[in-house]
C-alpha cells in the first residue's frame, strides 16, 4: 500500500510539473463552457438584407419598417438588381427583398401582391431560418392589412415546453460538452502516461522493481481519475453559476456515472498508451484521430438519427455518445437510475473489454 | 540559396521517412472528408410524435391522420395516460406528447373551440421550436379543413394577402453538404497544419540536434523557411486532393477561379504554418507543443464559423473570431467554391489573412533564439 502511494504520488507529480498539461486539463473546459454559453448560437441574429423597392409606397414601405424592427434582420437599400449577386458574392448580404412596381396598388386592390424573397443557400441552415422569419413578419403584416374571420371550428394547440421552460440555450449543450471535454481530455492525458515511461526509458526500472505491473497500470490511472474528477465538478460548478443550467436529477447518480466514463476513457488511453511506441504517435491517435469523430458521433451538434444507418451504428461504439444520453436523463430530466441503466452496462462493459485488452498488451517485458 | 536548398532537402527526407507521420498527414484526413460530411445534416426531419387520445372520435382520428400525412412527424405510439406519454419523452423516443381530452369532437362542434395539449421536450430548443411550430401550422389548417367541411365556410387566404416568391440561390436544395464539405476540407487542412508544423522545430530541440544548426552559419530566417516551405508544399498537396475528393465524392466543383482559390489557400497555409512555428518556439517538448496546439485549435474551430454562424455571435466574440486565421479561410472557401466570388470580392479577407502571415511569421523568427 505504501509503494502504490508512492508511485501515486509519482504521477501526480508528473502531471503538476507541466502547466501546459494543466491548461488543457482546466483551461479548456472552462473556455470551451464559456463559448458554448455566451458566443455560439444556432439562431440567426442580425442577417443583412437587402430591400429593392420598385413599389416605394406606403405599403411597402410599412413592410420594410416591420422587417427593421424585428431584430433579426440589419436592411440597406439598393435600386438594382444586379446589386444582390454582388453582395452576395462580397458575403455582405444573406437575403434580398424586392418589391415589385405597383405593389401597393395590388395589395390594396386585392390583386395579389407578390414579393421576391432571395436567399444566399450557400449556409443552408441559415437561409432557412431567415425564410421561416421574413414569412412570419409577412403574413402577420398580410393579417393586419385584411384580417380573416378566424374559422368558426378552431382547435387551440397549448404547447408546454418540458424541463426547459425560460429556453436556456445553454441546456443542450452542457451534456455534450461535459462529454466531449471528458472523452478527449481524460484520454489524451492518460494515452501518453505508459507510453512516456517507454519513451524515456524509465520503464525498464519499473518493470525490474518488485512492484506488480497490475499496479503500475493502477498508479498511473488513479491521479488522472482524480483530476477529471476535479475537471467535472468545475464544469458542473460553471454550468450552474454561470450558465443556471439547474442539475434536476440526483448528484451523486451523475458523479457515480461520471466516475465510470471516466474509467472508460482512462482505460481507452491505457489502451492507446500500451499500443504506441511514442508520445507522439500516442498523442495523434487519441486527440487528432478521435476528435471529430468524437465531435459528431456524441450526437449534439449534428442529430444522430438524421445520419446514414451506418453512422448509427458506429455511433454505438463511441463512449461519449452513451454518456451524453445519460447526462441528459439524469441531471436535465432528473430521472432515476431506472432510466439509464442500459446505458449504464454499455459504459461498464466497454470499460471491461477495454482494460482487459489494455492490461493483455501491458509488455512486462523489453522487445 | 544554397544553404536553403540544403535544409529544404532535410526536411522532406524527414517528413518521408516516417510512414506513420505520412499515414497521419494524408490517409487521415481524406478518410474524414469522404465519410464525416454524410453525419453532418442539422435538419430537423424526423419529429417523434406520442398521441394521448381520451376522445377516440371521427374528429381526433382524423386529425391525428392529418398530422401523420403532412410527412413531417412520425407518429410512435399512442399512450393511454399522460404519465405513459411522457415515459416515451423519458426514454428520449418521443419529441412530444400531444394530448387530445375527453369529449374533445362533441365539445368542439357546441363549443366552437377547444384547446388541446402539446409537452414538448425543450431540451434542444432548437428541434422543439422547429416541431411545435410546424405541428400549429398543421393544426391552423386543420382548422380550416374542418370549418369549410362542417361549416361550409371558406376562411383560407384569398389573393387579397401578400404572396412570396422564394428564391434560394447557389443551393436550391438547401442540401448541408455544399456548406459543409468545403468547411470539413479547410478543418482538416487546419488541423494536420498546426499539429505538424507545432511539432517540429521542437523535435529539434527534444533531440538535441538543434544545437549542430544553432551552430551553424545557418541564418534564422533560412531555418525558418526551411521549415515552412516542405509543410507548405505537404499543405496544398493534401488541400488538392480535398478538392479532388470533394469533386468526386460530392460532386462539387468550385464555382469561382482555381486561380485565387489557391492564392488564397497559399496564404493561409503560410499563416497557419506560423502559428504552428510560433508554438513551437514557445514550448521545449513535443507534448507541450501538442498540448498547445490542441488547446487553440478548439477554439478555433468553434469560433471559425464552421458549425454556427458567425453574424450571430456577440460582438465581442465576433471580434475574437476576426482575429482567428481559420474564419476568413473557412469563409472566402465557401465563398469562391459556392458562390464563384472572385478577387475583388474577398480582398478584406485576404488582407487579413496576409497580416496574420506576416506577423506570426515575423514573431516566430523573432522569438527564435540561436543561443539558449
Amino acid at each position: 500500500m505504501k509503494q502504490l502511494s508512492a508511485f501515486i504520488t509519482k504521477e501526480f507529480y508528473h502531471v503538476f510539473r507541466d502547466r501546459r498539461t494543466l491548461l488543457i486539463m482546466f483551461g479548456l473546459p472552462v473556455a470551451q463552457i464559456l463559448l458554448f454559453g455566451f458566443a455560439l448560437t444556432t439562431e440567426v441574429k442580425n442577417a443583412e438584407m437587402i430591400i429593392i423597392d420598385h413599389a416605394n409606397d406606403i405599403s411597402s414601405q410599412k413592410l420594410i419598417s416591420k422587417f427593421g424592427s424585428s431584430g433579426y434582420f440589419i436592411i440597406t437599400s439598393s435600386t438594382e438588381d444586379k446589386a444582390i449577386d454582388q453582395a452576395f458574392k462580397e458575403a455582405s448580404a444573406k437575403c434580398a427583398m424586392i418589391f415589385p412596381s405597383g405593389f401597393g396598388n395590388d395589395l390594396l386592390r386585392g390583386k395579389g401582391a407578390k414579393i421576391q424573397l432571395i436567399t444566399d443557400g450557400s449556409d443552408p441552415n441559415t437561409a432557412k431560418t431567415i425564410l421561416n422569419y421574413a414569412n412570419a413578419i409577412i403574413s402577420s403584416y398580410s393579417q393586419e392589412l385584411n384580417p380573416l374571420p378566424a374559422p368558426s371550428l378552431q382547435i387551440l394547440p397549448v404547447p408546454r415546453m418540458l424541463y426547459n421552460e425560460d429556453g436556456n440555450g445553454s441546456l443542450n449543450f452542457i451534456p455534450g460538452v461535459l462529454a466531449l471535454i471528458m472523452m478527449l481530455v481524460c484520454t489524451a492525458l492518460t494515452s501518453v502516461s505508459v507510453v512516456r515511461e517507454k519513451e524515456l526509458g524509465t520503464m525498464e526500472v519499473l518493470l525490474v522493481s518488485p512492484f506488480k505491473p497490475i499496479l503500475v497500470l493502477i498508479s498511473k490511472a488513479i491521479p488522472y481519475l482524480v483530476l477529471s474528477l476535479a475537471n467535472f465538478v468545475l464544469i458542473l460548478l460553471l454550468s450552474v453559476f454561470v450558465l443556471d443550467v439547474p442539475i434536476k436529477g440526483s448528484i451523486l447518480l451523475l458523479f457515480l456515472e461520471s466516475m465510470l466514463f471516466i474509467l472508460t476513457c482512462l482505460s481507452l488511453g491505457l489502451l492507446i498508451s500500451n499500443r504506441t511506441a511514442s508520445q507522439q504517435t500516442a498523442l495523434l491517435t487519441s486527440m487528432m484521430g478521435m476528435m471529430i469523430p468524437t465531435l459528431i458521433f456524441t450526437g449534439f451538434i449534428f442529430p444522430l438519427d438524421n445520419m446514414p444507418m451506418v453512422f448509427q451504428w458506429i455511433s454505438n461504439i463511441v463512449p461519449s455518445r452513451w454518456y451524453y444520453l445519460i447526462v441528459k436523463s439524469v441531471m436535465l430530466k432528473g430521472l432515476g437510475f431506472e432510466y439509464v441503466w442500459k446505458e449504464t452496462l454499455v459504459l461498464f462493459g466497454m470499460t471491461l473489454v477495454l482494460l482487459a485488452v489494455a492490461l493483455k498488451n501491458f509488455k512486462t517485458r523489453l522487445s | 540559396m544554397k544553404v536553403l536548398s540544403y535544409l529544404l532537402q532535410k526536411e522532406f527526407l524527414q517528413i518521408f521517412r516516417d510512414k506513420i507521420i505520412l499515414i497521419m498527414m494524408f490517409g487521415l484526413p481524406t478518410m474524414q472528408l469522404i465519410i464525416i460530411p454524410f453525419a453532418m445534416d442539422f435538419d430537423v426531419k424526423h419529429v417523434n410524435l406520442v398521441v394521448l387520445d381520451n376522445d377516440h372520435s371521427g374528429m381526433s382520428q382524423r386529425l391525428i391522420s392529418k398530422i401523420n400525412s403532412s410527412g413531417y412527424f412520425h407518429i410512435v405510439g399512442t399512450a393511454a395516460s399522460y404519465r405513459q406519454g411522457l415515459d416515451y419523452i423519458e426514454h428520449e423516443n418521443a419529441d412530444i406528447v400531444m394530448e387530445i381530452p375527453p369529449a374533445f369532437e362533441r365539445k368542439l362542434v357546441r363549443e366552437g373551440r377547444q384547446e388541446i395539449g402539446l409537452f414538448i421536450d425543450a431540451i434542444n430548443g432548437n428541434k422543439a421550436g422547429l416541431g411545435s411550430s410546424y405541428l400549429m401550422r398543421v393544426i391552423g389548417d386543420f382548422n380550416e379543413d374542418i370549418s369549410l367541411r362542417f361549416r361550409n365556410e371558406k376562411t383560407s387566404v384569398s389573393n387579397a394577402g401578400i404572396q412570396t416568391e422564394n428564391m434560394v440561390w447557389y443551393n436550391p436544395h438547401g442540401e448541408y453538404k455544399y456548406y459543409m464539405v468545403p468547411g470539413v476540407l479547410v478543418l482538416l487542412l487546419t488541423l494536420i497544419g498546426g499539429f505538424i508544423s507545432s511539432l517540429n522545430i521542437v523535435r529539434e530541440k527534444e533531440m538535441g540536434t538543434i544545437e549542430q544548426i544553432n551552430v551553424s552559419p545557418v541564418q534564422k530566417w533560412q531555418f525558418i523557411l526551411g521549415k515552412l516551405i516542405p509543410f507548405w508544399v505537404v499543405g496544398m498537396i493534401i488541400f488538392s486532393v480535398g478538392l479532388l475528393v470533394q469533386w468526386i465524392f460530392y460532386g462539387i466543383v468550385p464555382a469561382g477561379s482555381f486561380l485565387v482559390l489557391y492564392l488564397f489557400a497559399g496564404i493561409y497555409l503560410v499563416a497557419l504554418l506560423g502559428f504552428g512555428l510560433l508554438v513551437s518556439t514557445f514550448t521545449s517538448t513535443q507534448l507541450q507543443a501538442m498540448f498547445v496546439a490542441f488547446f487553440f485549435m478548439m477554439i478555433f474551430m468553434l469560433m471559425s464559423g464552421l458549425f454556427t454562424s458567425v453574424d450571430s455571435m456577440p460582438a465581442w466574440a465576433r471580434t475574437i473570431s476576426n482575429l482567428t486565421p481559420i474564419t476568413h479561410f473557412v469563409k472566402v472557401v465557401r465563398m469562391i467554391v459556392l458562390k464563384g466570388s472572385g478577387f475583388a470580392d474577398i480582398k478584406t479577407e485576404f488582407l487579413y489573412q496576409f497580416l496574420f502571415a506576416v506577423v506570426l511569421n515575423g514573431w516566430a523568427i523573432l522569438n527564435y533564439r540561436k543561443t539558449s
